[in-house]
């Protein structure tokens, strides 16, 4: 009982770890907390729910297809949202004032387009297949979603810490004038980055649709409460610590719901954020970023 | 004359409150606004104290003007818990902290079943009429243009601008941050008291996500110069969607459209204004 709850939520922190992680390469390298990253969530579910019920790819090919598109959608939007506010030089409030103000537009019109009702994918793809090892029960997309997240954080690792664009990368993240003295490609990097985070949040959309079977616009809203959650548990911006924080959330929320009250599950996270703020604000490997005038 | 005045308060009385209670929401945005931090908590701060007027005066009889009080102070005291440790951070912590604090009160409020659960409190006292309302409203604008006048203003005016100056010029940031926020959560908390009392019915899933965009778009809309924008923006954005029917359903596409539109090409709002300082030099 216990092993196959500590199981299933490894599954959801795996997720979770991917959903954040876009979120907080966002945040280190761009400087913004882009609101609008929940939407791309609900988006890379209904592209991948679209792709596989009208286009009939299976769901391997609809996975990336539903990240390269949410991905090309990121950049679009951070170019009209954020890249006014960054030639202005705008306070670091303002981006986050407007990517608000633009998921509420951006949640009402998907509402009003898909409407609230729950949609699942076809039968044909999601046959809900499962095994037992030793007593403990692993569906397929569980295993889908383990071997996502493992191909994608090990090649955003790879990426960042082994390529010479993921230098450029780390370099406009430390500090973006000194990166573009050194002949960084600076708009070229922030699409990028946009690029891969809303590839990310995309992907993460499709597995937690495959896992649940559910999908429905203001899906992004509720995991953006645990995104947060979790960027704030592993330190804003800290790679590592998103994806070791997703771990814990995970895990934490299915105790909560097996041990506890299911209803209770989705507090998890918000607690851990207020305890975090009070205990460690720096986050689980506290790296303190001086503010300078 | 005073017949036909009767007449158009008892007709549009539900819009004539809701000017009102939006204009209070509006200012407890300013409030936090004018410190130069976001906190998306203001709805949730509303229902705190809606709910806890609400309890007091349906299950213990606790008069009106007492509940208030209470009203005022349970959604303070939450502000400070989420405020203390946040408010020494940089800008966007507060901000993250308090947008999950809606959904975690709605999860709260909906498994409370002595508050209701799903059905939320019926019959509250219809106790919180046109005096109450815009008394408050008076009270609130006229002391916060008293404190824009005066040193505090400045001060806040100051870490507005920019927060490392007004630190190395003395001011205290996390005091007087904090103290803005406590303050603000207490007026939406009032807010949230009068608009349970003048609707007698109030659910957990009122005070969501949507509900504190369309507070921020009143003062983004207005501007944040003067307590005047963010009132003038309520007052617009509450009274539009009555006189242009058509628009209703739109409502919220509009509000999130207007903070986008505000925000990059208009960031005074419409009252970018400032309010003369006393002993200012001409």
């Amino acid at each position: 009982m216990l092993a196959q709850q500590l199981l299933n939520g490894l599954f959801s922190g795996a997720v979770y770890a991917l959903f954040a992680l876009g979120f907080t390469l966002m945040f280190g390298v761009l400087g913004v907390i882009n609101l609008t990253y929940g939407f791309y969530f609900s988006t890379g579910a209904f592209v991948a729910l679209y792709a596989t019920q009208y286009l009939h790819m299976p769901i391997f090919v609809a996975l990336p297809f539903a990240a390269v598109v949410t991905g090309l959608i990121a950049i679009v939007i951070d170019d009209l949202l954020l890249g006014p506010l960054r030639r202005a030089k705008a306070p670091e409030l303002s981006s986050l004032m407007v990517t608000l103000g633009a998921t509420l537009l951006l949640y009402s019109l998907m509402t009003a387009w898909f409407t609230t009702d729950i949609r699942r994918f076809p039968p044909a793809v999601f046959n809900g297949g499962a095994f037992e090892i030793e007593g403990l029960r692993i569906t397929l997309s569980q295993i889908l979603i383990v071997v996502t997240v493992a191909i994608i954080v090990g090649g955003l690792a790879f990426l960042l810490q082994r390529t010479k664009l993921g230098l450029a990368i780390r370099a406009l993240a430390e500090n973006g004038d000194t990166a573009q003295l050194m002949g960084v490609n600076a708009g070229g990097i922030v699409r990028l980055v946009s690029f891969i985070s809303g590839a990310l949040g995309g992907a993460a959309g499709v597995l937690i649709g495959l896992n649940y079977n559910a999908i429905q616009p203001y899906m992004g809203e509720m995991m953006m409460l645990k995104g947060f959650a979790v960027i704030i548990l592993g330190g804003l911006g800290d790679i590592r610590g998103a994806v070791l924080a997703g771990l814990i959330l995970g895990i934490l929320e299915t105790l909560t719901a097996g041990y506890f009250a299911s209803s209770m599950k989705d507090a998890v996270g918000f607690l851990l954020l207020v305890l975090t703020l009070w205990l460690r604000p720096v986050g689980l490997f506290g790296r303190v970023v001086a503010k300078r005038a | 004359m005073m017949h036909a005045l009767e007449n158009f308060l008892f007709t549009y009385q539900s819009l004539i409150y809701a000017l009102g209670v939006n204009s209070l929401l509006a200012l407890s945005m300013y409030v936090v606004l004018a410190v130069g931090q976001l906190s998306l908590g203001q709805a949730a701060f509303m229902g705190v104290g809606a709910y806890s007027s609400a309890l007091l005066t349906v299950k213990f009889g606790v008069p009106f003007p007492g509940a208030l009080v209470v009203a005022a102070a349970a959604p303070s005291l939450l502000a400070f818990v989420i405020g203390a440790p946040t408010l020494r951070l940089s800008g966007v912590y507060l901000a993250i902290a308090t947008i999950g604090l809606g959904e975690v009160l709605r999860i709260f409020f909906l498994n409370w079943d002595y508050a209701g659960g799903a059905l939320g409190l019926n019959g509250i006292p219809e106790q919180a009429g046109f005096i109450w309302i815009f008394g408050a409203l008076a009270i609130a604008l006229t002391g916060l243009v008293a404190i824009c006048r005066s040193r505090v203003g400045r001060a806040m005016e100051a870490i507005r601008a920019d927060e490392a100056a007004a630190g190395v010029m003395g001011v205290n940031l996390p005091a007087y941050k904090l103290a803005a926020l406590v303050v603000s959560a207490a007026i939406a908390g009032v807010a949230g008291a009068f608009n349970a009392h003048v609707s007698s019915f109030i659910g957990p899933n009122e005070y969501g996500f949507d509900a504190v965009v369309t507070i921020l778009s009143f003062a983004l809309l207005g501007g944040i110069g003067s307590p005047f924008g963010p009132v003038l923006g309520a007052l617009v954005l509450t009274a539009l969607p009555e006189v242009l029917r058509p628009l209703h359903d739109y409502r919220l596409v509009i509000n999130g459209f207007i903070i986008v539109c505000v925000v990059i090409y208009l960031p005074g709002g419409l009252l970018p204004w400032r309010i003369g300082r006393i002993g200012a030099r001409k």
